[in-house]
């Protein structure tokens, strides 16, 4: 279980996307779920000596997840979110 | 021996250069790097066989390879070691991508673990890492791997600049700060924690109203230990707890953390702010070495 948070806590609240890098398997379905290419697959970086590859959080998106992912929270709602929903080793999650 | 009256830029702290003694370079076999290149500081490790030998630490410039450059320099300065011997150079840190000399960047969250375990050893499991611009809380094992991670980097709350921009107003050295804030009798409230700019404003108000420095400066320590202990509580703590950074030697922070964690974070015996630096040249060190099984 090592788990990459990717997001931000600002005055307005938390908003971080957390990965479990262990139960990610690369499959990719969630980077092609995803309407805004908020998501990547990349080298591990928590495991540099390493070889395998993981889905992440692009660099571009990291500072601004509330705005990126607004389009899939209709009314600000986390429902049914198409990233969550295809993952077969369920490793993603929104924390809002 | 207080720096307050003397120095009129409060914000900055003491640049430093080290060379150990013990070591010779030339008797080494693995000779590795790294650098750190932060957004508000730089540090250059190099390591002789898993060993430190000569570190340098100082403020980033507004160029990134400068700094590289510059803290590699002052680093090496007369020790008779050149860039060339070094084997592979790690670059890490907010500027990682343009350190000109490094065979790789490697993520700063992976080299502050790593660092942590070096400089607190292998209890560690929890590490807190107070930077100039973002503040990350990190999860690791007995060897240093992350294991988790959660970092704020959209905020100056609970960094080395919300810290600086508190020392340049209330004129106060930033050496000084953390002793300063626990020269109070009794915890004042903390100021507004959720940003630096309202905590300023606020602070203005405070020595109006006849709060004197102490007072201010304890009342800006705990809201910026509430703040990260917050950060940290999201991803659980683990004992032994670690903080590394610049801000792991203001002591005013980290008793008020210790304090709220019930919890006590060891005393480094090396520069803490070297933490990532040194990570950074352990995976160099270990990177040698798997190129050298690969062979």
């Amino acid at each position: 279980m090592t788990k990459a948070n990717y997001g931000y806590k600002d005055g307005s609240g938390e908003y971080f996307i957390t990965i479990d890098t262990d139960l990610c398997n690369s499959c990719e379905k969630c980077v092609e779920a995803c309407p805004a290419g908020v998501l990547e697959i990349a080298e591990d970086e928590l495991d540099p000596l390493g070889d395998e590859t993981i889905a992440i959080v692009s660099e571009e998106h990291r500072k601004k997840v509330k705005y990126s992912c607004a389009p899939c929270k209709p009314g600000g709602e986390s429902k049914e979110l198409p990233c969550v929903l295809i993952c077969e080793s369920k490793a993603l999650k929104h924390s809002w | 021996m207080s720096n307050t009256e003397s120095k009129k830029e409060y914000w900055r702290w003491t640049e430093s250069r080290y060379t150990n003694p013990n070591i010779n370079w030339e008797d080494g076999d693995i000779i590795s790097a790294g650098v750190d290149v932060g957004s508000v500081s730089t540090q250059a490790v190099i390591m002789v066989d898993g060993e430190i030998y000569c570190y340098s630490s100082m403020r980033t410039g507004s160029n990134s390879p400068d700094s590289a450059n510059n803290a590699m320099d002052w680093a090496l300065d007369s020790t008779g070691l050149t860039i060339d011997k070094i084997k592979y150079t790690v670059g890490t840190g907010y500027g990682r991508v343009n350190v000109p000399f490094a065979k790789r960047a490697i993520t700063e969250i992976a080299c502050h673990a790593r660092g942590a375990n070096f400089i607190y050893g292998p209890e560690i499991r929890t590490v807190l890492d107070m930077g100039g611009q973002d503040c990350k809380a990190i999860r690791c094992d007995q060897r240093g791997k992350v294991t988790a991670f959660l970092m704020n980097d959209k905020c100056a709350a609970g960094t080395g600049r919300g810290m600086e921009v508190f020392a340049d107003l209330l004129q106060v050295h930033i050496n000084d700060v953390g002793k300063m804030s626990l020269q109070v009798e009794e915890e004042p409230e903390p100021v507004s924690s959720t940003c630096v700019v309202f905590a300023k404003s606020e602070a203005v108000g405070l020595l109006r109203k006849g709060w004197p420095k102490e007072k201010v400066l304890a009342a800006y320590c705990s809201a910026m230990a509430h703040r990260v202990v917050t950060l940290l509580a999201r991803l659980g703590i683990e004992e032994k707890f670690a903080i590394t950074g610049g801000i792991a030697k203001n002591i005013g922070v980290v008793k008020r953390i210790e304090d709220e964690l019930k919890l006590k974070a060891p005393e480094p015996s090396i520069d803490p702010q070297l933490a990532g630096a040194i990570g950074a040249a352990l995976f160099a060190k270990a990177l040698v070495e798997k190129e050298r099984k690969k062979a």
